[in-house]
């Protein structure tokens, strides 16, 4: 560590405050230099990260801290919703307005028809004992835009959460990425952790319907047809089987289904998936021997944000299973199964398992109408449904925490239709989302610069501690989250789920039966529980949490449900004219937009969003480089300047995600841009993983001229 | 000393402007490091980009020290850097149309010039420049 950084000239008295980034939700550890009370420097962790290294949207944490365009104390609508008109209030009347609504909705219409929803991570203590101390089981959080279907396809297989295993970049040999962009979708110590991968030799296939960065640091790419992902697997597994590349001590020991498998994939050859694909045969053979020369220092990603299509399941269960082929599981440089500090002896308090799990039905039908699909994380995308038809039970109140559902989940309109039929819409935000804005209240947070959590675990091959940590007093009147759900438990009669006076005092009973104290994060801004990673025995002490124990590529669980292991694969519709399927990603410097977008020194590197089509598409319809175009779905449309590339895939448009903002109180990004998820209309379905197919998004791009022609 | 770039692990992510801005209070508008990306370029089969990370060349006989009409534009003699002192600057951005690669830029908020000097508090202290140590990768380095 660079402890000469103290004797920097004038240096002497800054403070470095170890902490966790809230810029996105990859959460990296950081080092915040604060001098005479304000922000200098945020740099990442060097004790976690092996150097001071930060990606740009961590970097400009300091200016999201002193940028003035959010929320500075409690508001109150003063208007229609929506309009924008608000009226100041102090935080005991807007605390007041939001418990009397809830308690009101409470006594009419029971504790279940209130819901909350956040994006999910490890600081969500406070709102799930908030919700579950009311007695409402209706928790969600985004991933039904996110990570629902490779969730659900790992708990389908392995019974773990997605979240539940971590990959071992640093020593894998061969990695192939499904349109998992993780060189601008990037995390600091992820993006690091592949650069070393490369540069020690290993190599990447990278697979999408478009070239990215990622693809351009790529040992091998292929622009693959959009929706055909599954057929290239169905080939992989089909040649991994047949030419006996499959790690047999592994497969015979923890794999089940191996022979259903077999006969199943036999009509998908590489041959066949050739025509699907667009792939050639020998490509999709050799990645097979490829992948399976380097196993079980393998890793097959997965995938982060998986709301792709309606059998995006299936696609990703073929991946799990091909990991599980390849024996990858628990290898040194393939998927790793996350230890937790309970596995170091280890246990640490949470408020949540204080509070009695409530019972009765959800909302969204998980565990019942779906019964596969865990609640967990819920299923966002049947809020509206719910609302409007009272079914099955009504729902009247909403509190969003940090999650921005209309600015993230398709068809925003018919999100709003819904919950503008809401008695009570309440946003807890340090940002100006679109559902604070079309909120009756905003309850405005801290920063996370400006307050400290609870403390989280790192779960992984070395669990640890880790704290964030107030760097800096709040400009604003803002409060951070302890204190706000605890203040609205008192007036709700539930203070005796928030039995603390302070977050140092919450911190204390949490590390209670730990002998560590908050002391214990001042120096590194963490705690280790184990000096060497931890592996479980690859032979007999692996531990999956399925009925066989076992990695089950043919679910019991799934067929009790009656939904099949594998279905064959569908040939997408071929589009033709003026139609593309929409596809979405994100730069690294607006991953996952609304936290960053309106930041003066983000938004100068990217303002706006532009359209990938391929060229020979474009010339079809007489669309040239820089053109603005109309771009149309059902009724929306928007105008936005084509980009021209041969390396998109003719049957797909591509822009990036999160743009489009009606905050008009975000000058900065406000009107910017095209929103993706008004182009995603009718697409707040659950498909068979929880997900919305958000790549199912079909559009129609006409020429500007021709429009006004 | 200068800054050198490992153009292998560079992914364009634009942190080491950022880390630029926030340790120098560069506003909106100037920027004294960037990077440009170039590319597409197929090569085998995989589309590469470069990624140019481009500052200030300090250069041996600049242009921009020599025009400057107060002397706040300097080359320090000890290691070569040139550098605005901002006390002495008037503002007449001579130096700008100097410079054949516009590097000295005007700092809107103190009607002052701004241009990268290495981060030359943080250099002469045996520390490297901001975008250095907070590049993502690691792909910037500080060396002879």
């Amino acid at each position: 560590m660079d402890d000469s950084y103290t004797l920097f000239k004038g240096m002497a008295d800054i403070k470095t405050i170890y902490s966790i980034c809230g810029m996105c939700t990859v959460r990296c550890p950081i080092a915040v230099e604060v001098k005479d009370g304000t922000i200098r420097h945020i740099w990442g962790n060097p004790h976690l990260l092996g150097g001071y290294n930060l990606c740009a949207r961590g970097a400009a944490g300091k200016a999201f801290e002193y940028d003035n365009e959010r929320p500075q104390y409690p508001m109150l609508r003063d208007g229609k919703r929506g309009s924008g008109k608000w009226k100041r209030a102090s935080w005991d009347e807007a605390l007041d307005f939001v418990a009397d609504k809830l308690n009101n909705v409470k006594d009419k219409y029971g504790t279940q028809s209130i819901c909350l929803s956040d994006r999910g991570g490890p600081h969500t203590d406070f709102q799930k004992t908030f919700l579950a101390a009311i007695g409402s089981p209706n928790y969600f959080n985004h991933h039904a835009t996110c990570s629902n279907s490779v969730h659900n396809a790992h708990i389908s297989i392995a019974a773990y959460a997605r979240n539940s295993v971590s990959y071992d970049y640093r020593n894998c040999k061969y990695l192939v990425l499904y349109g998992r962009n993780l060189l601008e979708s990037l995390g600091t110590a992820e993006s690091n952790n592949v650069m070393d991968m490369l540069e020690a030799g290993g190599r990447m296939t990278y697979i999408d319907v478009r070239y990215n960065y990622t693809a351009s640091k790529a040992s091998k790419f292929f622009v693959i047809r959009p929706a055909s992902d599954y057929a290239l697997n169905l080939a992989l597994i089909n040649v991994i089987i047949n030419e006996d590349l499959y790690d047999h001590d592994f497969v015979d020991r923890w794999v089940t289904g191996l022979d259903e498998l077999r006969q199943f994939v036999r009509p998908y050859t590489p041959q066949w998936a050739e025509k699907e694909t667009e792939i050639k045969a020998g490509e999709i053979k050799k990645l097979a021997f490829e992948a399976a020369e380097a196993s079980p220092a393998v890793i097959l990603h997965p995938g982060w944000m998986t709301a792709w299509g309606s059998n995006d399941f299936y696609l990703r269960r073929t991946i799990y299973t091909l990991n599980a082929l390849l024996g990858s599981y628990e290898s040194k440089g393939g998927i790793v199964i996350n230890k937790t500090p309970a596995d170091t002896g280890v246990r640490l308090k949470s408020l949540v398992s204080q509070v009695p799990k409530p019972r009765g039905e959800r909302f969204d039908g998980c565990g019942t109408r779906h019964k596969h699909l865990g609640a967990q994380w819920g299923l966002g995308q049947l809020l509206p449904q719910a609302i409007v038809s009272e079914s099955p039970y009504p729902i009247r109140a909403y509190i969003a925490m940090r999650h921005d559902p209309i600015a993230s989940m398709p068809d925003p309109e018919e999100f709003k239709r819904a919950l503008g039929r809401l008695e009570l819409l309440a946003s807890i935000d340090v940002n100006y989302s679109e559902t604070a804005w079309f909120s009756d209240c905003i309850l405005p947070e801290c920063t996370f610069l400006e307050r400290t959590d609870h403390v989280i675990a790192q779960n992984g091959l070395k669990p640890r501690l880790l704290l964030r940590r107030q760097a800096v007093k709040p400009r604003f009147d803002t409060k951070p989250r302890w204190y706000i759900y605890k203040e609205l438990a008192k007036r709700l009669g539930l203070g005796q789920f928030f039995p603390y006076e302070s977050i140092e005092e919450l911190i204390a009973w949490q590390l209670q039966d730990t002998g560590l104290t908050i002391a214990d994060f001042d120096r590194t801004g963490y705690v280790e529980l184990t000096k060497e990673p931890l592996w479980f025995d690859r032979k007999d002490a692996l531990r999956f949490n399925t009925p066989s124990g076992r990695l089950e590529i043919i679910s019991p669980t799934l067929e009790d449900s009656s939904i099949p292991s594998f279905i064959p694969f569908e040939r997408p519709e071929v589009l033709t004219g003026n139609h593309f399927r929409l596809v979405t990603s994100k730069v690294a410097v607006h991953t996952q937009g609304r936290t960053t977008s309106n930041i003066a020194i983000l938004n100068e590197i990217v303002s706006d969003n532009q359209l990938w089509i391929n060229t020979d598409r474009a010339a079809e319809l007489s669309i040239k480089d820089g053109d603005e175009v109309e771009i149309t779905v059902d009724g929306f449309s928007g105008r936005i300047k084509a980009r021209i590339t041969d390396l998109i895939h003719r049957q797909a448009a591509f822009m990036l995600h999160g743009f489009g903002d009606s905050v008009p109180a975000r000058s900065r990004s406000f009107g910017r841009g095209v929103s993706d998820v008004r182009l995603q209309k009718g697409l707040l379905k659950v498909s068979v993983g929880g997900n919305c197919p958000l790549t199912e998004c079909v559009v129609s791009v006409r020429p500007i001229a021709e429009v006004s022609g | 000393m200068r800054i050198y770039q490992n153009h292998e692990r560079c992914i364009g992510c634009c942190a080491c402007e950022i880390h630029c801005k926030t340790e120098n209070d560069v506003p909106v508008g100037a920027r004294l490091s960037k990077i440009v990306p170039v590319g597409p370029i197929i090569t085998g089969s995989v589309p590469r980009m470069s990624f140019i990370f481009t500052t200030c060349f300090h250069c041996k006989e600049p242009w921009c020290v020599e025009v400057c009409p107060s002397g706040a534009m300097q080359k320090r003699q000890a290691d070569g850097i040139v550098y605005v002192d901002a006390e002495a600057c008037v503002g007449c951005m001579a130096c700008i149309d100097a410079c054949p690669w516009a590097i000295p830029q005007c700092n809107d908020d103190t009607g002052k010039v701004i241009k990268c000097d290495y981060c030359r508090d943080r250099t002469g202290s045996g520390l490297k420049p901001a975008c250095v140590t907070g590049c993502t990768t690691g792909a910037l380095h500080w060396g002879e």
